[in-house]
């Protein structure tokens, strides 16, 4: 490399870097020195930040800082503050009892926008967002409820669940008529084909219905009740409305029968707190459905 | 022009500098009708600026009694009788248009009112400018202290801090009149002064202490020249009948002194009538000489027009050598023709017009506009549900806005599927089927709505729903429309 201090370009007589390109030689202009000072400035202002807050990985844990300071102790602090906020609402809101909440505007408001909230965290990756449900998982919305849509049946179910394993769940669940050997395939058939008829739903040609219904007689309506109405006590579905929980044709019918159901709703009692609790309560009887 | 460059004439280090350098300007006093014209201007200005958020208005109980307040933090403007809400902003879109074309129509007339009377930076410039002439003297003094290179006596450093001192403090209530339009004044005032005001009051006055007085003590003209657009636009908007400040250089050429003006005039030889005093160039307050003809810097307050009116009357000539005119009729004069003003041509014409359609129709909206308003959004998830006994329910969120000083009592209609029923939820105790609805004055209120369609009437497509609220007290109807969707 030239000494790029000796080699003066002609045109402008500027020094060049002594880089050369296809005969075009760089000029060596260099940096301005504000733009210098400002580069050592951050350099410096690099180590004051180390120094000042938590930076450095160590092997277990990281170098603190001088005052301590933690993004997680500030989110902590925020959300204490929150509370401290709402504090007084959540209070009114855990004291007042369900009905009274649903007649307060206020309360009502505050119990909806709460609710909706935690249902969104809580319930909806099984009900859904808006709680419309899906196969297996109730429709919130409907006016037909396995264990009953008053404001103190929909909170019980949701403080302790179904066949949740809580001490006081809702227990109940159907039966595997066909994997237990209870009932004959052809015997499965001819019951589901009866239930479908319940409803007035179509049912397959040669279907028996007499025999349907002494096969319903005996297994069935200890649960569901005499003409398949339900029975909320044991999460019985009414077997004669036009929703269904998994489905209305026949091979559901038979699957369900055979199979039996018992899906599990969590207890939430514990997870969540009383007053939470009873602004979901208050939100999932809002939807439309409750009692 | 095919002259070679030197490539060094192209570089910027070692050739001329990239910006002019800065001129301090120091306008002398003048008086003159224009002068007091700007003393009255600058009086309402400010006047209006500092004293209206103490103007007060009776709105009722519970509502703010400021006549023109902007509460942010409830989302609401009060100008007077008129409350408009944040969805109401097309308002203010109309008044900076009526603004706009209201600037483009004073252009067209009188060139730049705005920037010599009306602009802020000019009208707090000037207030500046008297301070720092009562305190340090008229043009002469004020050059001739900064020039002084003797050590500073006690009587001029007392000089310059009380010139700063008023600066700050005329800065300071500036600021401080500005946070006064986004709180109650009086409350705010009694928590300034005890030091429990929030703390984005006083960051705001410090804001803006320090720009009023940085652009009026300091930068000035240069913020006219360098920071405004408005002087390159409105060279785009002026055309040859619109009035400006003009020197009037067929009377003026050629300049003589008024010794051997008098003596050519003796003589019986054509002489003009500027006698190169200077005195336009010593008032001005961005530091031009009108002579050169219309500039850009030229924020046209007419303070020459006042100093040159006063030197005439001097030397006993006609007034207005300078004044508010144009290049045609120079023109017109030399040519021995009579002037013309035309200020009614299609430019001012279709301005005006614009400015009364705009105003017209914002008046109009503003004055039919209704109190009472609905609106209705549709559950997305589920949008429809089927019912037990095989009936269908759509949900909706209603949204009731009462926009009036006073509770109103509201009854909710929906037109739709046959035989639909509708229920309101956590208000079906009092009447289920037409539920009333109390809305507190001033406020919306977000209601369940269930509408369902029995069984027998379920329509296999969408279907458009009408809802009417009406206040059942004045009989005020407001109607939203939706779909009634099947599953």
């Amino acid at each position: 490399m030239t000494d790029h201090h000796s080699d003066i370009d002609s045109v402008s007589g500027k020094s060049t870097t002594g880089h050369e390109w296809d005969g075009i030689k760089e000029l060596n202009t260099p940096l301005p020195r504000w733009w210098v000072i400002t580069f050592y400035l951050t350099i410096v202002w690099a180590i004051g930040y180390w120094v000042v807050y938590p930076a450095w990985p160590l092997i277990a844990s990281n170098t603190t800082g001088m005052f301590g300071y933690s993004s997680r102790a500030d989110v902590a602090v925020e959300l204490a503050n929150l509370e401290k906020i709402r504090g007084g609402k959540m209070v009114a809101l855990g004291a007042a009892s369900l009905a009274d909440i649903e007649k307060d505007p206020a309360l009502l408001a505050l119990a909806r926008a709460k609710g909706k909230t935690v249902f969104g965290d809580n319930c909806a990756p099984c009900h859904g967002t808006g709680g419309a449900g899906a196969k297996g998982y109730p429709n919130l919305n409907d006016d037909d409820w396995l264990w009953g849509g008053t404001l103190d049946q929909i909170m019980q179910t949701i403080q302790f669940g179904a066949r949740s394993g809580h001490a006081k769940t809702h227990e109940g669940q159907m039966l595997a008529f066909g994997k237990d050997g209870v009932l004959k395939g052809d015997e499965i058939v001819t019951v589901a084909n009866y239930v479908r008829s319940l409803s007035g739903l179509s049912t397959r040609t040669g279907f028996d219905a007499a025999k349907g219904e002494k096969i319903f007689a005996e297994n069935c309506v200890a649960c569901h009740g005499d003409g398949g109405k339900g029975n909320q006590e044991m999460g019985a579905p009414n077997l004669t409305d036009k929703i269904w929980l998994y489905g209305s044709d026949e091979a559901t019918l038979i699957e369900t029968i055979g199979q039996g159901r018992a899906g599990v709703m969590p207890a939430w009692e514990g997870r969540l707190d009383p007053a939470t609790i009873k602004a979901m309560a208050v939100y999932v009887h809002s939807l439309g459905g409750g009692k | 022009m095919n002259k070679t460059v030197n490539p060094k004439d192209l570089t910027s280090d070692d050739g001329g500098p990239l910006y002019a350098p800065h001129k301090k300007v120091y306008p002398q006093s003048v008086s003159g009708t224009f002068r007091r014209i700007k003393w009255g201007l600058m009086a309402i200005c400010l006047g209006v600026y500092y004293f209206l958020p103490f103007v007060r208005w009776n709105r009722g109980l519970g509502a703010p009694s400021q006549a023109v307040l902007i509460d942010l933090p409830n989302s609401r403007f009060y100008f007077f009788f008129i409350e408009l809400w944040p969805q109401e902003v097309y308002y203010f879109t109309g008044l900076l248009i009526v603004a706009a074309v209201a600037l483009f129509l004073m252009n067209s007339v009188g060139g730049r009112i705005w920037c010599g009377y009306l602009c802020p930076q000019t009208v707090w410039t000037d207030v500046f400018y008297a301070v720092e002439r009562l305190i340090e003297g008229d043009r002469r003094e004020r050059m001739k202290k900064d020039k002084s290179s003797d050590p500073m006596k006690l009587e001029r450093i007392s000089e310059i801090v009380l010139k700063h001192s008023i600066w700050l403090m005329i800065a300071w209530w500036t600021g401080g009149a500005w946070v006064l339009y986004f709180n109650d004044a009086p409350t705010l005032v009694k928590e300034l002064v005890t030091f429990q005001a929030p703390m984005i009051a006083y960051i705001w006055i410090g804001i803006l202490t320090a720009t009023t007085y940085l652009l009026a003590g300091y930068m000035r003209e240069q913020v006219c020249t360098y920071m405004c657009p408005w002087p390159r636009i409105q060279a785009a908007l002026t055309d040859e009948w619109a009035l400006n400040v003009t020197y009037r250089y067929d009377r003026g050429e050629k300049r003589t002194s008024v010794k051997k003006a008098a003596e050519l005039r003796a003589l019986g030889e054509q002489v003009g009538d500027c006698v190169d005093c200077y005195q336009c160039v010593a008032v001005c307050p961005t530091g031009i000489d009108i002579r050169n003809g219309p500039q850009m810097e030229c924020i046209q307050c007419g303070l020459c027009i006042d100093a040159c009116d006063n030197v005439m009357t001097k030397i006993g000539r006609p007034k207005r050598l300078i004044g508010y005119d144009n290049d045609i009729n120079i023109h017109r004069r030399q040519e021995g023709k009579a002037p013309i003003y035309r200020i009614v041509r299609a430019r001012t014409v279709v301005y005006s017009a614009i400015i009364v359609a705009v105003g017209g129709f914002m008046v109009y909206t503003l004055a039919t506009r209704s109190l009472l308003d609905v609106n209705v959004l549709h559950d997305r998830n589920p949008v429809a549900v089927k019912l037990s006994d095989g009936s269908i329910r759509n949900a909706y969120t209603v949204r009731l806005l009462n926009k009036s000083g006073y509770d109103r009592v509201i009854a909710i209609d929906a037109e739709g599927p046959v035989n639909l029923t509708m229920h309101v939820v956590g208000a079906d105790s009092v009447t289920p089927d037409r539920p009333m609805i109390v809305i507190p004055r001033d406020a919306t209120s977000e209601l369940r709505l269930l509408v369902t369609a029995p069984a027998e009437n379920n329509p296999d497509k969408s279907i458009p729903v009408r809802f009417h609220v009406m206040d059942i007290g004045l009989g005020v109807a407001a109607t939203a429309t939706d779909n009634f969707v099947a599953p």
